[in-house]
Protein backbone atom coordinates (compact mmCIF):
# COMPACT_ATOMS: atom_id res chain seq x y z
CA UNK A 1 0.00 0.00 0.00
CA UNK A 2 2.70 2.49 0.96
CA UNK A 3 4.92 1.62 -1.68
CA UNK A 4 2.00 1.52 -4.23
CA UNK A 5 1.00 5.27 -3.23
CA UNK A 6 4.81 6.33 -3.47
CA UNK A 7 4.69 4.96 -6.68
CA UNK A 8 1.76 7.09 -7.85
CA UNK A 9 3.12 10.22 -6.29
CA UNK A 10 6.32 9.87 -8.57
CA UNK A 11 4.43 9.27 -11.20
CA UNK A 12 1.88 11.96 -10.54
CA UNK A 13 5.02 14.43 -10.43
CA UNK A 14 7.02 13.05 -13.66
CA UNK A 15 3.57 13.64 -16.07
CA UNK A 16 3.35 17.12 -13.99
CA UNK A 17 6.91 17.62 -15.16
CA UNK A 18 6.37 16.14 -18.77
CA UNK A 19 3.41 18.79 -19.35
CA UNK A 20 5.77 21.57 -17.78
CA UNK A 21 8.60 20.66 -20.58
CA UNK A 22 5.46 20.61 -23.25
CA UNK A 23 4.71 23.80 -22.57
CA UNK A 24 8.57 25.06 -22.22
CA UNK A 25 10.22 23.88 -25.01
CA UNK A 26 8.97 25.21 -27.73
CA UNK A 27 9.67 28.59 -26.19
CA UNK A 28 13.09 27.20 -25.74
CA UNK A 29 13.48 26.48 -28.84
CA UNK A 30 12.66 30.15 -30.33
CA UNK A 31 15.49 31.48 -28.14
CA UNK A 32 18.08 28.62 -29.51
CA UNK A 33 17.39 29.36 -32.68
CA UNK A 34 17.72 33.00 -32.34
CA UNK A 35 21.13 32.03 -32.48
CA UNK A 36 21.37 29.62 -35.36
CA UNK A 37 23.06 30.42 -38.26
CA UNK A 38 20.68 28.81 -40.78
CA UNK A 39 21.40 27.87 -44.39
CA UNK A 40 18.76 28.78 -46.87
CA UNK A 41 15.58 30.84 -46.30
CA UNK A 42 13.81 28.89 -43.28
CA UNK A 43 15.14 28.30 -39.70
CA UNK A 44 14.24 24.93 -39.36
CA UNK A 45 17.51 23.31 -38.65
CA UNK A 46 20.04 23.72 -36.27
CA UNK A 47 23.54 24.56 -38.37
CA UNK A 48 26.03 26.85 -35.99
CA UNK A 49 26.29 28.96 -33.11
CA UNK A 50 26.11 32.72 -34.38
CA UNK A 51 25.38 36.46 -33.23
CA UNK A 52 24.85 37.70 -36.42
CA UNK A 53 20.54 37.43 -35.81
CA UNK A 54 21.59 39.54 -32.44
CA UNK A 55 24.24 41.98 -33.64
CA UNK A 56 21.42 43.53 -36.67
CA UNK A 57 17.97 41.81 -35.06
CA UNK A 58 16.10 44.61 -38.18
CA UNK A 59 18.27 43.22 -40.57
CA UNK A 60 18.02 40.20 -42.21
CA UNK A 61 16.98 38.52 -45.90
CA UNK A 62 12.93 40.36 -45.41
CA UNK A 63 13.24 44.07 -44.84
CA UNK A 64 10.70 45.97 -42.94
CA UNK A 65 10.82 44.15 -39.69
CA UNK A 66 11.68 46.87 -37.77
CA UNK A 67 9.25 49.29 -39.20
CA UNK A 68 6.33 46.34 -38.32
CA UNK A 69 7.93 46.11 -35.24
CA UNK A 70 7.44 49.96 -34.25
CA UNK A 71 3.86 49.85 -35.86
CA UNK A 72 2.71 47.15 -32.94
CA UNK A 73 4.28 49.21 -30.44
CA UNK A 74 2.42 52.13 -31.23
CA UNK A 75 -0.71 50.41 -31.54
CA UNK A 76 -0.45 48.46 -28.70
CA UNK A 77 0.31 51.62 -26.34
CA UNK A 78 -2.54 53.74 -27.74
CA UNK A 79 -5.24 50.91 -27.80
CA UNK A 80 -4.04 50.23 -23.79
CA UNK A 81 -4.63 53.63 -23.05
CA UNK A 82 -7.60 54.14 -24.71
CA UNK A 83 -9.10 50.83 -23.31
CA UNK A 84 -7.67 50.81 -20.06
CA UNK A 85 -9.29 54.15 -20.00
CA UNK A 86 -12.75 53.49 -21.26
CA UNK A 87 -12.54 49.54 -19.33
CA UNK A 88 -11.62 51.24 -16.28
CA UNK A 89 -15.04 53.51 -15.93
CA UNK A 90 -17.26 50.64 -17.50
CA UNK A 91 -15.73 48.61 -14.63
CA UNK A 92 -16.34 51.21 -12.20
CA UNK A 93 -19.74 51.56 -13.08
CA UNK A 94 -20.71 47.87 -12.83
CA UNK A 95 -19.18 47.52 -9.16
CA UNK A 96 -20.35 50.53 -7.51
CA UNK A 97 -23.52 51.50 -8.94
CA UNK A 98 -26.74 49.82 -8.77
CA UNK A 99 -28.80 51.03 -11.84
CA UNK A 100 -31.49 49.57 -14.15
CA UNK A 101 -29.69 46.82 -16.67
CA UNK A 102 -26.43 45.98 -14.48
CA UNK A 103 -27.45 42.29 -15.30
CA UNK A 104 -27.66 42.42 -18.68
CA UNK A 105 -24.48 44.60 -19.60
CA UNK A 106 -22.58 42.20 -16.84
CA UNK A 107 -23.73 39.38 -19.30
CA UNK A 108 -23.11 41.55 -22.49
CA UNK A 109 -19.22 42.18 -21.84
CA UNK A 110 -18.96 38.50 -22.34
CA UNK A 111 -19.86 38.30 -25.20
CA UNK A 112 -17.05 39.94 -27.26
CA UNK A 113 -14.78 36.87 -25.51
CA UNK A 114 -16.78 34.10 -26.79
CA UNK A 115 -16.80 35.16 -30.34
CA UNK A 116 -14.37 33.62 -32.38
CA UNK A 117 -11.63 35.98 -33.72
CA UNK A 118 -12.07 35.41 -36.87
CA UNK A 119 -15.79 36.42 -36.84
CA UNK A 120 -14.69 39.73 -35.13
CA UNK A 121 -12.73 40.12 -37.92
CA UNK A 122 -15.13 39.51 -40.24
CA UNK A 123 -17.92 41.75 -38.70
CA UNK A 124 -15.47 44.87 -38.59
CA UNK A 125 -14.43 45.10 -42.09
CA UNK A 126 -17.67 44.60 -43.30
CA UNK A 127 -19.02 47.70 -41.56
CA UNK A 128 -15.50 49.49 -42.68
CA UNK A 129 -16.23 48.11 -45.95
CA UNK A 130 -19.61 49.35 -46.43
CA UNK A 131 -18.91 52.55 -44.98
CA UNK A 132 -15.79 53.00 -47.42
CA UNK A 133 -13.65 53.26 -44.71
CA UNK A 134 -9.74 53.18 -45.71
CA UNK A 135 -8.62 50.36 -43.58
CA UNK A 136 -5.12 50.92 -42.38
CA UNK A 137 -3.63 52.56 -38.76
CA UNK A 138 -6.77 53.74 -37.10
CA UNK A 139 -8.48 50.70 -38.10
CA UNK A 140 -6.65 48.11 -36.38
CA UNK A 141 -5.96 50.36 -33.78
CA UNK A 142 -10.01 50.79 -33.26
CA UNK A 143 -10.52 47.03 -33.33
CA UNK A 144 -7.78 46.32 -31.01
CA UNK A 145 -9.65 48.77 -28.71
CA UNK A 146 -12.63 46.54 -29.24
CA UNK A 147 -11.26 43.51 -28.11
CA UNK A 148 -9.01 44.26 -25.65
CA UNK A 149 -12.26 46.40 -23.99
CA UNK A 150 -13.50 43.18 -22.50
CA UNK A 151 -10.53 42.21 -20.86
CA UNK A 152 -10.18 45.13 -19.08
CA UNK A 153 -13.53 45.38 -17.80
CA UNK A 154 -13.61 41.87 -16.55
CA UNK A 155 -9.91 42.37 -14.90
CA UNK A 156 -10.76 45.78 -13.09
CA UNK A 157 -13.67 44.70 -12.09
CA UNK A 158 -12.80 41.54 -10.56
CA UNK A 159 -10.15 43.35 -8.51
CA UNK A 160 -13.00 46.34 -7.61
CA UNK A 161 -15.29 43.99 -5.77
CA UNK A 162 -14.44 43.33 -2.15
CA UNK A 163 -13.60 47.26 -2.62
CA UNK A 164 -13.92 49.24 0.96
CA UNK A 165 -16.18 52.05 0.05
CA UNK A 166 -15.91 52.86 3.98
CA UNK A 167 -12.29 54.78 2.89
CA UNK A 168 -13.90 57.04 0.21
CA UNK A 169 -16.85 57.95 2.85
CA UNK A 170 -13.61 58.52 5.24
CA UNK A 171 -12.80 61.05 2.42
CA UNK A 172 -15.86 62.71 2.02
CA UNK A 173 -16.63 63.55 5.50
CA UNK A 174 -13.48 64.82 5.83
CA UNK A 175 -14.20 67.29 2.91
CA UNK A 176 -13.13 66.23 0.31
CA UNK A 177 -14.69 66.91 -3.22
CA UNK A 178 -15.81 63.84 -5.40
CA UNK A 179 -12.98 64.84 -7.98
CA UNK A 180 -10.50 64.79 -4.73
CA UNK A 181 -11.62 61.51 -3.38
CA UNK A 182 -11.47 59.93 -6.77
CA UNK A 183 -7.72 60.71 -7.40
CA UNK A 184 -6.67 60.66 -3.88
CA UNK A 185 -8.84 57.80 -2.50
CA UNK A 186 -10.07 55.54 -5.28
CA UNK A 187 -7.62 55.60 -7.85
CA UNK A 188 -4.78 54.62 -5.88
CA UNK A 189 -6.95 51.97 -4.40
CA UNK A 190 -7.60 50.30 -7.59
CA UNK A 191 -4.41 51.32 -9.66
CA UNK A 192 -2.86 47.88 -9.01
CA UNK A 193 -5.66 46.22 -11.01
CA UNK A 194 -5.37 48.78 -13.42
CA UNK A 195 -1.71 48.12 -14.06
CA UNK A 196 -2.50 44.81 -14.58
CA UNK A 197 -5.59 45.19 -17.14
CA UNK A 198 -3.37 47.47 -18.94
CA UNK A 199 0.01 45.00 -18.87
CA UNK A 200 -2.76 42.49 -20.39
CA UNK A 201 -4.48 44.54 -23.10
CA UNK A 202 -0.93 45.82 -24.30
CA UNK A 203 0.25 42.16 -24.57
CA UNK A 204 -2.93 40.93 -26.38
CA UNK A 205 -2.77 43.51 -28.69
CA UNK A 206 1.16 43.35 -29.35
CA UNK A 207 0.10 39.75 -29.92
CA UNK A 208 -3.07 39.86 -32.03
CA UNK A 209 -2.84 38.62 -35.50
CA UNK A 210 -6.45 37.31 -36.61
CA UNK A 211 -8.03 40.42 -36.57
CA UNK A 212 -5.50 42.65 -37.33
CA UNK A 213 -5.09 40.83 -40.54
CA UNK A 214 -8.57 41.63 -41.42
CA UNK A 215 -8.37 45.11 -40.63
CA UNK A 216 -4.96 46.09 -41.26
CA UNK A 217 -5.15 47.53 -45.23
CA UNK A 218 -1.32 47.79 -45.97
CA UNK A 219 -0.30 48.65 -42.56
CA UNK A 220 2.45 45.81 -41.49
CA UNK A 221 2.11 45.23 -37.71
CA UNK A 222 4.60 42.66 -36.30
CA UNK A 223 2.34 39.19 -36.38
CA UNK A 224 1.21 40.45 -39.66
CA UNK A 225 4.91 40.84 -41.06
CA UNK A 226 5.89 36.85 -39.28
CA UNK A 227 2.66 35.55 -41.16
CA UNK A 228 3.34 37.03 -44.73
CA UNK A 229 6.83 36.00 -44.02
CA UNK A 230 5.91 32.65 -42.99
CA UNK A 231 5.23 31.50 -46.52
CA UNK A 232 8.80 32.67 -48.34
CA UNK A 233 11.26 32.84 -45.24
CA UNK A 234 11.88 32.38 -41.91
CA UNK A 235 14.88 34.28 -40.64
CA UNK A 236 16.59 34.25 -36.97
CA UNK A 237 15.58 37.69 -36.55
CA UNK A 238 12.01 37.06 -36.24
CA UNK A 239 13.09 34.83 -33.49
CA UNK A 240 15.20 37.30 -32.24
CA UNK A 241 12.61 40.09 -31.94
CA UNK A 242 10.16 36.78 -30.37
CA UNK A 243 12.96 36.46 -27.72
CA UNK A 244 13.03 40.65 -27.03
CA UNK A 245 9.35 40.71 -26.40
CA UNK A 246 9.23 37.67 -24.29
CA UNK A 247 12.37 38.50 -22.14
CA UNK A 248 10.43 42.72 -21.97
CA UNK A 249 7.15 40.68 -20.80
CA UNK A 250 9.02 38.68 -18.73
CA UNK A 251 10.52 41.47 -16.91
CA UNK A 252 7.41 43.10 -16.61
CA UNK A 253 5.75 40.44 -15.25
CA UNK A 254 8.13 40.22 -12.43
CA UNK A 255 8.48 43.65 -11.78
CA UNK A 256 4.81 44.11 -11.30
CA UNK A 257 4.75 40.54 -8.53
CA UNK A 258 7.26 42.21 -6.77
CA UNK A 259 5.82 45.70 -6.45
CA UNK A 260 2.81 44.17 -5.42
CA UNK A 261 4.15 42.37 -2.67
CA UNK A 262 5.50 45.04 -1.76
CA UNK A 263 2.53 47.03 -1.73
CA UNK A 264 1.08 43.99 0.33
CA UNK A 265 3.51 43.55 2.38
CA UNK A 266 3.14 47.76 3.37
CA UNK A 267 -0.55 47.38 3.45
CA UNK A 268 -0.41 44.70 6.31
CA UNK A 269 1.89 46.87 8.69
CA UNK A 270 -0.37 49.84 8.39
CA UNK A 271 -2.64 49.12 11.06
CA UNK A 272 0.00 49.25 13.75
CA UNK A 273 0.69 52.62 15.60
CA UNK A 274 4.11 53.89 14.74
CA UNK B 1 -18.29 65.41 -12.68
CA UNK B 2 -17.98 67.39 -9.12
CA UNK B 3 -21.63 66.16 -8.20
CA UNK B 4 -23.29 67.97 -10.77
CA UNK B 5 -24.54 65.03 -12.12
CA UNK B 6 -27.95 63.32 -10.37
CA UNK B 7 -26.53 60.14 -8.66
CA UNK B 8 -28.96 58.32 -11.22
CA UNK B 9 -27.04 59.45 -14.18
CA UNK B 10 -23.48 58.70 -13.15
CA UNK B 11 -23.07 55.24 -13.70
CA UNK B 12 -25.01 55.57 -16.83
CA UNK B 13 -22.05 58.14 -17.88
CA UNK B 14 -19.48 56.22 -17.02
CA UNK B 15 -20.38 52.81 -18.73
CA UNK B 16 -21.56 55.33 -22.10
CA UNK B 17 -17.70 55.55 -23.46
CA UNK B 18 -16.97 51.55 -23.23
CA UNK B 19 -20.27 50.50 -23.52
CA UNK B 20 -20.72 53.16 -26.91
CA UNK B 21 -17.44 51.65 -28.21
CA UNK B 22 -18.51 47.89 -28.22
CA UNK B 23 -22.24 49.39 -29.38
CA UNK B 24 -20.32 50.55 -32.57
CA UNK B 25 -17.63 48.46 -33.42
CA UNK B 26 -18.85 45.02 -32.15
CA UNK B 27 -22.56 44.96 -31.77
CA UNK B 28 -23.11 46.94 -35.19
CA UNK B 29 -21.06 44.94 -37.51
CA UNK B 30 -22.35 41.85 -36.11
CA UNK B 31 -25.75 43.77 -37.28
CA UNK B 32 -23.82 44.42 -40.76
CA UNK B 33 -22.73 40.95 -40.74
CA UNK B 34 -26.15 39.91 -40.77
CA UNK B 35 -27.53 41.63 -43.53
CA UNK B 36 -24.80 40.55 -45.10
CA UNK B 37 -25.02 37.24 -44.70
CA UNK B 38 -28.55 37.65 -46.87
CA UNK B 39 -27.30 39.09 -50.03
CA UNK B 40 -27.15 37.87 -53.69
CA UNK B 41 -24.88 38.44 -56.27
CA UNK B 42 -21.16 38.28 -57.26
CA UNK B 43 -17.92 40.12 -56.82
CA UNK B 44 -18.29 41.89 -60.13
CA UNK B 45 -21.93 42.38 -60.22
CA UNK B 46 -21.95 43.40 -56.30
CA UNK B 47 -24.28 42.22 -53.87
CA UNK B 48 -28.05 42.85 -53.54
CA UNK B 49 -30.11 42.25 -50.36
CA UNK B 50 -32.73 39.80 -51.15
CA UNK B 51 -33.59 37.84 -47.49
CA UNK B 52 -31.21 34.83 -49.48
CA UNK B 53 -31.52 32.25 -46.56
CA UNK B 54 -30.06 29.73 -49.31
CA UNK B 55 -26.35 30.79 -48.65
CA UNK B 56 -26.93 29.36 -45.34
CA UNK B 57 -28.06 26.07 -46.58
CA UNK B 58 -25.54 26.18 -49.29
CA UNK B 59 -22.67 27.20 -46.74
CA UNK B 60 -23.27 24.19 -44.58
CA UNK B 61 -23.61 22.03 -46.77
CA UNK B 62 -20.54 23.19 -48.92
CA UNK B 63 -18.17 23.37 -45.89
CA UNK B 64 -19.76 20.49 -43.50
CA UNK B 65 -15.97 18.86 -44.04
CA UNK B 66 -14.73 21.97 -42.79
CA UNK B 67 -17.19 22.19 -39.59
CA UNK B 68 -17.15 18.97 -38.84
CA UNK B 69 -13.23 19.20 -38.33
CA UNK B 70 -13.42 22.18 -36.33
CA UNK B 71 -15.44 20.46 -34.17
CA UNK B 72 -13.10 17.23 -34.03
CA UNK B 73 -9.97 18.97 -33.80
CA UNK B 74 -11.09 21.16 -31.53
CA UNK B 75 -12.75 18.69 -29.38
CA UNK B 76 -9.33 16.73 -29.62
CA UNK B 77 -7.27 19.52 -28.72
CA UNK B 78 -9.78 20.23 -25.74
CA UNK B 79 -9.83 16.27 -24.19
CA UNK B 80 -5.88 16.29 -24.85
CA UNK B 81 -5.11 19.64 -22.90
CA UNK B 82 -7.49 18.97 -19.76
CA UNK B 83 -5.46 15.28 -19.67
CA UNK B 84 -2.43 17.19 -19.72
CA UNK B 85 -3.50 20.15 -17.98
CA UNK B 86 -5.30 18.44 -14.90
CA UNK B 87 -2.64 16.44 -12.88
CA UNK B 88 -0.46 19.44 -13.87
CA UNK B 89 -3.01 21.82 -12.21
CA UNK B 90 -3.33 19.47 -9.49
CA UNK B 91 0.14 19.37 -8.79
CA UNK B 92 0.93 22.74 -8.67
CA UNK B 93 -2.36 23.33 -6.32
CA UNK B 94 -0.99 20.69 -4.11
CA UNK B 95 2.39 19.49 -4.08
CA UNK B 96 4.05 22.61 -4.88
CA UNK B 97 4.60 24.24 -1.70
CA UNK B 98 6.79 27.51 -2.43
CA UNK B 99 7.38 26.34 -6.39
CA UNK B 100 3.95 27.17 -6.57
CA UNK B 101 3.87 30.96 -8.21
CA UNK B 102 7.01 30.30 -10.39
CA UNK B 103 5.08 27.04 -11.55
CA UNK B 104 2.35 29.21 -12.21
CA UNK B 105 4.48 31.34 -13.93
CA UNK B 106 5.72 28.93 -16.17
CA UNK B 107 2.08 27.76 -17.05
CA UNK B 108 2.27 30.95 -19.05
CA UNK B 109 5.14 31.53 -20.14
CA UNK B 110 4.33 30.70 -23.77
CA UNK B 111 1.63 33.62 -23.54
CA UNK B 112 4.67 35.93 -23.96
CA UNK B 113 5.64 34.87 -27.27
CA UNK B 114 3.78 35.98 -29.97
CA UNK B 115 0.94 33.60 -31.17
CA UNK B 116 2.38 33.15 -34.80
CA UNK B 117 6.08 32.29 -33.23
CA UNK B 118 4.88 29.40 -30.84
CA UNK B 119 3.26 27.65 -34.05
CA UNK B 120 6.05 28.40 -36.06
CA UNK B 121 8.01 26.87 -33.30
CA UNK B 122 6.51 23.87 -33.26
CA UNK B 123 7.05 23.49 -37.49
CA UNK B 124 10.51 23.62 -36.43
CA UNK B 125 10.40 21.31 -34.00
CA UNK B 126 8.01 19.00 -36.04
CA UNK B 127 10.00 19.24 -39.32
CA UNK B 128 10.80 16.72 -41.66
CA UNK B 129 14.84 16.29 -40.78
CA UNK B 130 13.90 17.29 -37.12
CA UNK B 131 14.82 16.03 -34.06
CA UNK B 132 11.22 14.36 -33.56
CA UNK B 133 10.85 12.88 -36.35
CA UNK B 134 14.29 11.31 -37.02
CA UNK B 135 13.68 9.62 -33.23
CA UNK B 136 10.64 8.65 -33.98
CA UNK B 137 11.59 7.17 -37.54
CA UNK B 138 14.78 5.38 -35.76
CA UNK B 139 11.64 3.55 -32.98
CA UNK B 140 9.74 2.61 -35.56
CA UNK B 141 7.02 5.18 -34.65
CA UNK B 142 6.87 7.21 -37.94
CA UNK B 143 7.60 4.77 -40.78
CA UNK B 144 10.88 5.85 -42.68
CA UNK B 145 9.26 8.42 -45.39
CA UNK B 146 6.34 9.57 -42.55
CA UNK B 147 6.05 12.77 -41.40
CA UNK B 148 4.52 15.01 -38.50
CA UNK B 149 4.16 18.33 -40.06
CA UNK B 150 0.87 19.18 -42.23
CA UNK B 151 -0.53 15.84 -40.35
CA UNK B 152 -3.76 15.76 -38.44
CA UNK B 153 -1.24 15.21 -35.99
CA UNK B 154 0.95 18.57 -36.07
CA UNK B 155 -2.27 20.17 -36.04
CA UNK B 156 -4.17 19.28 -33.12
CA UNK B 157 -0.86 19.39 -31.17
CA UNK B 158 -0.73 23.13 -31.93
CA UNK B 159 -3.84 23.50 -30.86
CA UNK B 160 -4.01 21.97 -28.16
CA UNK B 161 -0.30 24.03 -27.09
CA UNK B 162 -1.72 27.18 -27.79
CA UNK B 163 -4.38 27.06 -25.76
CA UNK B 164 -3.13 24.85 -22.85
CA UNK B 165 -2.99 27.48 -20.45
CA UNK B 166 -6.62 28.53 -20.99
CA UNK B 167 -7.20 24.93 -19.42
CA UNK B 168 -4.67 24.80 -16.35
CA UNK B 169 -5.45 28.29 -14.85
CA UNK B 170 -9.07 27.98 -14.40
CA UNK B 171 -8.32 24.25 -13.30
CA UNK B 172 -5.87 25.63 -10.69
CA UNK B 173 -7.80 28.37 -9.75
CA UNK B 174 -10.88 25.52 -8.52
CA UNK B 175 -8.51 23.44 -7.35
CA UNK B 176 -6.48 25.63 -5.47
CA UNK B 177 -9.69 26.74 -3.44
CA UNK B 178 -10.63 23.36 -2.42
CA UNK B 179 -10.63 23.47 1.50
CA UNK B 180 -7.61 20.64 2.16
CA UNK B 181 -9.92 19.61 5.76
CA UNK B 182 -12.61 18.19 3.19
CA UNK B 183 -10.27 15.88 1.77
CA UNK B 184 -8.73 14.99 5.35
CA UNK B 185 -12.39 14.19 6.16
CA UNK B 186 -12.53 11.80 3.64
CA UNK B 187 -9.11 9.79 4.20
CA UNK B 188 -10.79 9.76 7.75
CA UNK B 189 -13.57 8.22 7.26
CA UNK B 190 -11.29 5.39 5.37
CA UNK B 191 -12.09 6.96 1.79
CA UNK B 192 -9.44 5.00 -0.54
CA UNK B 193 -7.08 8.00 -2.48
CA UNK B 194 -9.36 7.16 -5.82
CA UNK B 195 -12.91 7.34 -3.87
CA UNK B 196 -11.89 10.82 -2.51
CA UNK B 197 -10.30 11.66 -5.93
CA UNK B 198 -13.78 10.77 -7.44
CA UNK B 199 -16.16 11.85 -4.91
CA UNK B 200 -14.70 14.61 -3.40
CA UNK B 201 -11.73 16.45 -5.46
CA UNK B 202 -13.15 16.24 -8.59
CA UNK B 203 -16.64 17.14 -7.97
CA UNK B 204 -15.43 20.38 -6.05
CA UNK B 205 -13.13 21.20 -8.90
CA UNK B 206 -16.33 20.76 -11.54
CA UNK B 207 -16.05 24.84 -12.23
CA UNK B 208 -12.75 24.85 -13.59
CA UNK B 209 -13.46 21.80 -15.84
CA UNK B 210 -16.18 23.60 -16.70
CA UNK B 211 -14.46 26.91 -17.10
CA UNK B 212 -11.21 25.20 -18.38
CA UNK B 213 -12.92 23.23 -21.23
CA UNK B 214 -15.14 26.27 -22.96
CA UNK B 215 -11.94 28.60 -22.77
CA UNK B 216 -10.01 25.81 -24.56
CA UNK B 217 -12.90 24.98 -27.16
CA UNK B 218 -14.29 28.36 -27.96
CA UNK B 219 -10.87 29.91 -29.44
CA UNK B 220 -10.03 26.19 -30.52
CA UNK B 221 -13.11 25.86 -33.06
CA UNK B 222 -12.67 29.14 -34.40
CA UNK B 223 -9.04 28.65 -34.77
CA UNK B 224 -7.02 28.77 -38.59
CA UNK B 225 -3.96 29.69 -37.63
CA UNK B 226 -2.14 25.92 -36.63
CA UNK B 227 -4.47 24.01 -39.71
CA UNK B 228 -2.50 27.01 -42.04
CA UNK B 229 1.09 26.96 -40.71
CA UNK B 230 1.12 22.96 -39.56
CA UNK B 231 -1.08 21.47 -42.18
CA UNK B 232 -2.19 21.36 -45.27
CA UNK B 233 -5.57 22.00 -47.55
CA UNK B 234 -6.54 18.49 -45.81
CA UNK B 235 -6.49 19.62 -42.41
CA UNK B 236 -8.23 23.12 -43.24
CA UNK B 237 -10.86 24.32 -40.32
CA UNK B 238 -13.94 26.23 -40.63
CA UNK B 239 -11.88 29.79 -39.99
CA UNK B 240 -9.56 29.05 -43.11
CA UNK B 241 -12.57 29.14 -45.03
CA UNK B 242 -14.05 32.51 -43.20
CA UNK B 243 -10.61 34.36 -43.82
CA UNK B 244 -10.12 33.34 -47.52
CA UNK B 245 -13.50 33.68 -48.69
CA UNK B 246 -13.60 36.84 -46.92
CA UNK B 247 -10.41 38.30 -47.43
CA UNK B 248 -9.15 36.49 -50.73
CA UNK B 249 -12.45 35.60 -52.72
CA UNK B 250 -14.35 38.76 -51.45
CA UNK B 251 -17.11 36.01 -51.38
CA UNK B 252 -18.83 38.31 -48.50
CA UNK B 253 -22.57 36.35 -47.97
CA UNK B 254 -20.56 33.23 -47.72
CA UNK B 255 -18.23 34.31 -45.02
CA UNK B 256 -20.70 36.26 -43.23
CA UNK B 257 -22.82 32.68 -43.37
CA UNK B 258 -20.52 30.50 -42.24
CA UNK B 259 -19.41 33.04 -39.53
CA UNK B 260 -23.31 33.04 -38.10
CA UNK B 261 -23.32 29.30 -38.57
CA UNK B 262 -20.28 28.57 -36.67
CA UNK B 263 -21.36 31.10 -33.65
CA UNK B 264 -24.84 29.18 -33.68
CA UNK B 265 -23.16 25.76 -33.32
CA UNK B 266 -20.71 26.91 -30.80
CA UNK B 267 -23.51 28.16 -28.98
CA UNK B 268 -25.28 24.82 -29.04
CA UNK B 269 -21.75 23.08 -27.94
CA UNK B 270 -21.61 25.30 -24.93
CA UNK B 271 -25.64 24.87 -23.79
CA UNK B 272 -24.99 21.28 -24.19
CA UNK B 273 -22.24 21.21 -22.11
CA UNK B 274 -23.44 23.73 -19.80
CA UNK B 275 -26.74 21.06 -19.30
CA UNK B 276 -24.22 18.22 -18.78
CA UNK B 277 -21.75 19.85 -16.55
CA UNK B 278 -24.11 21.66 -14.37
CA UNK B 279 -24.87 25.84 -14.84
CA UNK B 280 -23.75 26.69 -11.56
CA UNK B 281 -20.49 26.04 -12.35
CA UNK B 282 -20.56 27.99 -15.80
CA UNK B 283 -21.59 30.97 -14.00
CA UNK B 284 -19.77 30.33 -10.88
CA UNK B 285 -16.05 30.82 -11.65
CA UNK B 286 -16.77 32.77 -15.51
CA UNK B 287 -13.94 35.48 -15.40
CA UNK B 288 -14.24 35.63 -11.41
CA UNK B 289 -10.94 33.20 -11.19
CA UNK B 290 -9.11 35.01 -8.13
CA UNK B 291 -5.54 34.82 -7.23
Amino acid sequence: MRTRRKLLDGFLNVYAGLALLYLLVPIAIIIVFSFNDPRGRFNFIWQEFSFDAWTDPFGGPVPGIGDALATSVEIAVLSTLVATALGTLTALALVRYEFRGRAPVNFFIFIPLATPEVVLGAALLSLFLNFSVATGFSTILIAHIMFNLSFVIITVRSRLIGFDRSLEEAAQDLGATPWQTFWLVTFPLILPGVISAALLAFALSLDDFVITNFTSGSTITFPVFVWGAARVAIPPQIYVIASMIFLVTLAAMLLTVWQQRRAERMASVRPEPA
Amino acid sequence: MRGRLKKAGLPYALLLPGLGWLLIFFVIPLAYMAFESLKIGTLDTGYTFNWEFANYTEALSDFSEQFARSFEYAGLATLIALLIGYPLAYVIAFRAGRWRNALLLAVIVPFFVTYLIRTLSWETILSDSGLVVETLRTVGIVSEDGRLLDTTVSVVMGITYNYLPFMILPLYASLERIDVRLLEAGYDLYGRRRDVFFRVTLPLSMPGVVAGTLLTFIPAAGDFINAELLGTPNQFMIGNVIQSRFLELADYPTAAALSFILMALMLAVVLVWARVAGTEALLGTEGEARR
